[in-house]
């Protein structure tokens, strides 16, 4: 059994505008011990599913729907109650604004020993004392004297540091880390990292790490879920993501972010137009309109999240087949642009009667 | 051809001190922070000069001090010959439509209560050009369609595009005036990574057309790779290395260029993960930084004189100026930076021709 195993969750937030689908119809499983990248870009819903596993986005114009078993147990099903207990406790979140999700009135150390009193039976003197050998853990010098300062006193990467003691406080069997380095400079980044990397070896627990960097991932990530307009279009181990990607939008990223190992007369081949509304979400493969492949078919049919032949574990939403995927990623992977490779996506459509597709 | 031509920019020993003050009516400077310290480079025309460095390195400080949104302390900066440093008045206003900016927020630099149009039009307005409605309109209309906006949104609002398009106006708007030179302070980290591409792709094609020479600054070394001619590496207030694009991605000599380079996540999981060198600890406090070598409380390789003698910008040999009495080796190079980074065969070895 997985540590975590989301079920089809669906997540939708009703508005003056309209329902929003934030999170449509996402699965995804993490064992322990394990690091699952969630990638994508803003509006994408990473967030809001790891929020929905932390019971934070309950109330009244949210719908939410699916199961997520935590430990064989329904959190969805969980009162606020029982959320509280396992909250902070066996499944911690670290966010991305180390400063706003700091108190700023109370003291580091207060606030550390407020997480482990919430669910432990402590003395406060021995808990203070934990807060210090939790600082001292995520590598804060000084920490006798940093554990009674304020987070304003704290550099953004010492925050960051002190939001990771706190969840690892109860020593949570599950962490998710939405976004954990976005806010911080490259040096420290790579601390901090790093530090993630040798506490999840140390105690053994399993991370959810939500980004839209796709180098952090390629570092520190067993299985990377790519999500596009609230669902998962790509799920598989690292190398197979990085190796042999199979959804336009995975190449996409891949191609347009500019990487230190390229040189610059390369050309960025960015993503045409810009992510959908999730109120008036596009018909068919929500990707076709900003596709380069796309085909008359894509616009009416509804892709589903299927095995790639041939390569266990990876799963890809996509209406091409997998022999013109193979084709069009090695053109554009020894160089040639879109463009040129669209013929590859034609010949197909020409013979698209006699590709088994299972679309909906 | 760009190498005899004097450059567009001469900054010297360019100074620049915030005082720190205690007191709430009599106030009395206690301190100043350090943010830029003894700075010279030049900026030549037509090239892109990256600034990179960590948050307080002094590298948007430095640009402001060239565009003099800052008066600086003390040093000089000359612009196609001429001190720009002290002007002010008719002069300054001369000068501001050679030097533009575009910024970082596309959302906090755009007047949220006026129109795109006459946002991009504010630069004609305020130096008084093509004094006619129609003009003017005609005008902001071909720069809305040279940025990739539908010019047809000219009487839209700031809060009616993306932050993408949003950083397009921005670009069309330091456009207008056709500057020789354009400041680009951190202009895509605000974007998500599918609409960086697009307006890096933008500044770069605008470049070309227009012959601008471009002050980029970025604390995404990748980012850098991709945009510059040359690279200057800023810690606390000084240049750390100097050098062609290729020359200090390919062999970086100062550590804490090393160190930065190191860092940097690679999207690829094969080539990518190599034994990282990590610097502890934070940035020093620029109000107080360390004596001589400023780099030498996190550098790997510091020793005695370095706490003792500050180091001078030099000439390593290998294509870059470094200020480091202990440059990496190239075994250390290739140990700490991405494969893939370090194999490229055209890596200058003896670029000594550089000054």
């Amino acid at each position: 059994m997985s540590l975590l195993a989301v079920e089809d969750l669906r997540v939708q937030f009703v508005t003056d505008d309209g329902v929003v689908h934030a999170v449509d119809g996402i699965s995804y499983a993490v064992e322990t011990g394990t690091t699952l990248g969630i990638v994508g870009e803003s509006g994408s819903g990473k967030t809001v599913s790891s929020l929905t596993t932390m019971g934070l986005t309950r109330g009244g114009s949210t719908r939410i729907s699916g199961t997520i078993q935590f430990e064989g147990r329904d959190l969805l099903q969980a009162s606020d109650e029982e959320l509280r207990s396992i909250r902070g406790n066996d499944i911690a979140m670290i966010f991305q604004d180390p400063l706003s999700s700091l108190h700023p009135f109370y003291k580091v150390g207060t606030q550390l020993v407020e997480t482990m009193l919430a669910h432990r039976d402590l003395s406060k003197a021995a808990a203070r004392d934990r807060a210090v050998e939790l600082l001292q853990l995520v590598g804060i010098p000084d920490p006798q004297r940093r554990v009674d300062q304020y987070p304003h006193e704290f550099s953004g990467g010492m925050r960051q540091r002190a939001m990771i003691a706190m969840a690892l406080a109860n020593e949570p069997k599950l962490l998710i880390a939405d976004e954990p380095t976005t806010a911080l400079d490259v040096t420290v980044q790579a601390q901090i990292l790093a530090l993630m990397q040798d506490l999840q070896n140390r105690l053994g627990m399993a991370v959810i790490i939500i980004t839209h960097d796709l180098g952090v991932v390629a570092e520190i990530a067993d299985e990377i879920a790519v999500m596009y307009a609230g669902r998962i279009v790509e799920h598989g181990s690292t190398n197979q993501i990085f190796s042999a990607p199979q959804h336009p939008y995975t190449w996409g990223l891949l191609k347009s972010i500019p990487r230190l190992d390229v040189g610059r007369s390369d050309e960025l081949v960015p993503i045409s137009g810009r992510p959908p509304s999730l109120i008036n979400r596009p018909s068919g493969c929500f990707f076709h309109p900003r596709c380069p492949y796309v085909r008359d078919r894509h616009r009416r049919v509804d892709p589903r999240l299927e095995p790639v032949d041939g390569d266990r574990g990876h799963e890809v939403a996509c209406l091409l087949s997998a022999a013109v995927r193979g084709k069009i990623w090695d053109g554009l992977r020894s160089g040639r642009d879109a463009e040129s490779l669209r013929g590859l996506a034609e010949t197909e459509q020409a013979a698209a009667g006699s590709v088994p597709k299972a679309g909906t | 051809m760009t190498a005899t031509a004097p450059p567009l920019i001469e900054v010297r020993n360019l100074v620049k001190h915030f005082p720190i003050t205690s007191g709430i009516i009599l106030q009395r400077q206690v301190g100043a922070v350090k943010a830029v310290d003894d700075v010279s480079f030049d900026v030549r025309s037509g090239e892109t000069l990256g600034l990179v460095g960590e948050t307080g390195c002094g590298k948007s400080t430095t640009a402001r001090l060239i565009v003099r949104l800052l008066e600086p302390t003390s040093g000089t900066v000359t612009f196609e010959g001429e001190d720009v440093t002290g002007r002010s008045g008719a002069s300054l206003k001369a000068l501001r439509r050679e030097m533009q900016m575009i910024f970082q927020d596309p959302y906090s630099s755009l007047n949220p209560r006026k129109t795109v149009g006459s946002i991009i039009a504010e630069p004609f307005v305020i130096h008084g050009l093509l004094s006619g409605e129609g003009e003017r309109k005609r005008r902001v209309q071909q720069l809305m369609d040279r940025v990739g906006l539908n010019p047809e949104h000219y009487n839209r609002y700031p809060h009616e595009f993306s932050g993408g398009q949003r950083q397009r106006i921005g670009v069309a708007r330091a456009i207008a005036l056709e500057p020789k030179l354009l400041v680009a302070d951190e202009p895509v980290s605000a974007l998500d990574v599918s609409i960086q591409a697009q307006v890096l792709n933008l500044l770069r094609e605008l470049q070309r057309e227009m012959g601008l020479t471009l002050i980029f600054i970025a604390h995404d070394l990748s980012v850098v790779r991709h945009m510059c001619d040359r690279v200057a590496v800023m810690y606390l207030g000084k240049i750390a290395e100097l050098g062609d694009n290729d020359a200090l991605y390919g062999f970086p000599r100062h550590p804490y260029t090393g160190a930065l380079l190191s860092a940097v996540p690679v999207p690829d999981p094969e080539t990518g993960r190599r034994d990282r060198q990590l610097l502890s600890g934070d940035v020093p406090s620029p109000a107080n930084p360390p004596q001589a070598c400023r780099f030498h409380t996190r550098c790997p390789k510091a020793q005695e004189v370095c706490s003792t003698e500050e180091p001078l910008l030099e000439d390593k040999g290998t294509g870059t100026v470094a200020a480091c009495h202990f440059p990496l080796t190239r075994d250390e190079v290739t140990l700490r930076l991405p494969v893939a980074l370090t194999e490229p065969p055209d890596v200058p070895v003896a670029g000594s021709e550089r000054a």
